[in-house]
């Protein structure tokens, strides 16, 4: 069975699976919510201050969000140990990956694209004439959070202290994207909106860097 | 249940695993003939768990060799020939018993993967179960849900990890019964157990292990009482 074919069978049961008990979803959109809420107090709404800060407020929020939701994307295989059964079945171990970080990406965009009207309200400030290139940054850089989380989520759902484990190893990884994609984002909300090409090409090298790296060695990190 | 389409056995040589300074299992040697229905003995953390799961290619050894004997040696045939079932179910509660078995069939590769998937739930007799979540199972029928994941592939060789675990004396029954057709259907099997019971009965070889080394393997050539005692022990 092909690489593809696997993904999509694994895809097709990390949706379900998800949307059936809407775990990772519900608690991920309150959550931020309520960052987002929190945090549109502290800013004067009509202020140019509030424009310039809510880009990296926004990310910041998405960063929270992330780890809220990679967190138990390996930890749940090992309630009933269905990760052993995926490794028993596939003949190439990425394909677990692929699936897993591909629903890691479709939900953290759900999120943030349901939560974009919410930010624009509350933080006065226009997103709908950029929206396209807004979603390409969300695109860029929540798959750049998706892939090096689902690998850490793979790491530490091994390890003793792992609730603990993947914000720490997450947060320094995750540095490089959040500021590419924190910068893209200032341009794009700026008065005169303007398109940061040097960011965008920063999170597609880190994406293809990273994924590269995780079909190479992605094996190694599902081995007991 | 169809015969075993490919018989095989396995072979350890000298495998030995060690987790930081701890041994699970040291310079393990042993030959499984295909169709032999093998019980592994032992007290807690003596090493049964951690020689399935390398039998299982789960685990790699620290060092030694697992051969498949016959044409299993082959990497295609590799993944296709073996069933595994572990201390838990190994399937997902959030789906039916019908979409996991889909599941695993089409990641296995199975042609007619529906087909075979309603046989399986009516050997394991859940087909009136089919269109449920698993997790509104009971642990009986979760324990046949996990042999028919198992059987999916139609493995010539069985690993078992204390399947009777959360049993019921009707499950273990139950379970004896499929492992006995599984047996004389000639497929290897190869599964750990604590104590006496309708299953080891089936057993026609037992090893014991301890500290994670074989201190005593008995063949039914001897006699039953002889495996019952090394398994009850």
């Amino acid at each position: 069975m092909s690489l593809f074919s696997n993904t999509t069978a694994l895809l097709g049961k990390e949706l379900r699976t998800e949307f059936r008990s809407r775990e990772l979803l519900t608690t991920t959109v309150v959550f931020i919510l309520v960052v987002v809420v929190l945090f549109s107090f502290t800013f004067d709404a009509s202020s140019a201050e509030s424009r310039r800060f809510a880009a990296s407020l926004l990310w910041l929020a998405f960063l929270f969000a992330a780890s809220l939701m990679l967190q138990p994307c390996f930890l749940r295989e090992q309630t009933n140990d269905t990760l052993s059964a995926l490794r028993l079945c596939v003949k190439d171990p990425f394909a677990i990956f692929g699936a897993k970080l591909v629903a890691n990406t479709l939900f953290l965009l759900l999120t943030e694209l349901l939560m974009l009207p919410v930010f624009s309200i509350l933080f006065n400030v226009p997103v709908f004439p950029v929206f396209g290139q807004l979603v390409l940054v969300l695109f860029l850089g929540s798959l750049g959070v998706s892939i090096a989380g689902t690998a850490l989520s793979a790491i530490s759902a091994q390890a003793r202290m792992r609730e603990l484990l993947l914000p720490l190893l997450l947060l320094p990884l995750l540095a490089p994207v959040l500021v590419a994609s924190t910068q893209v984002t200032v341009g794009l909300l700026d008065a005169a909106p303007f398109m940061e090409w040097k960011g965008i090409g920063f999170l597609v090298t880190f994406d293809v860097v990273f994924l590269t790296a995780l079909w190479l060695f992605g094996e190694y990190l599902l081995e007991e | 249940m169809t015969p075993a389409a490919d018989p095989a056995g396995i072979r350890f040589e000298n495998i030995e695993k060690r987790y930081g300074g701890l041994y699970a299992l040291r310079r393990v040697s042993l030959e499984i003939a295909a169709g032999e229905c093998v019980v592994l003995a032992g007290r807690n953390g003596s090493g049964k768990t951690t020689l399935l799961r390398i039998a299982a290619r789960l685990v790699r050894p620290s060092s030694g060799t697992l051969t498949f004997l016959n044409n299993m040696q082959r990497a295609n045939t590799e993944l296709s020939q073996t069933g595994f079932v572990s201390h838990a179910t190994m399937v997902y509660d959030e789906l039916t018993a019908e979409e996991n078995l889909l599941l695993f069939a089409r990641l296995l590769g199975i042609a007619e993967a529906p087909a075979r998937a309603g046989t399986l739930l009516e050997e394991v007799g859940l087909a009136d179960r089919g269109k449920s979540l698993v997790r509104t199972f009971s642990r009986g029928m979760r324990q046949r849900m996990a042999i028919a994941r198992a059987l999916l592939n139609e493995p010539s060789v069985l690993l078992l990890d204390e399947p009777a675990t959360g049993l019921d004396p009707q499950g273990v029954s139950w379970l004896a019964g499929t492992l006995r057709q599984m047996r004389d259907a000639g497929r290897t099997i190869l599964m750990s157990l604590h104590g006496e019971s309708e299953i080891s009965a089936l057993a026609t070889r037992a090893i014991r292990l301890e500290a994670g080394s074989v201190i005593a393997d008995t063949r039914t050539g001897a006699s039953l009482p002889s495996i019952l005692t090394i398994v009850g022990a």
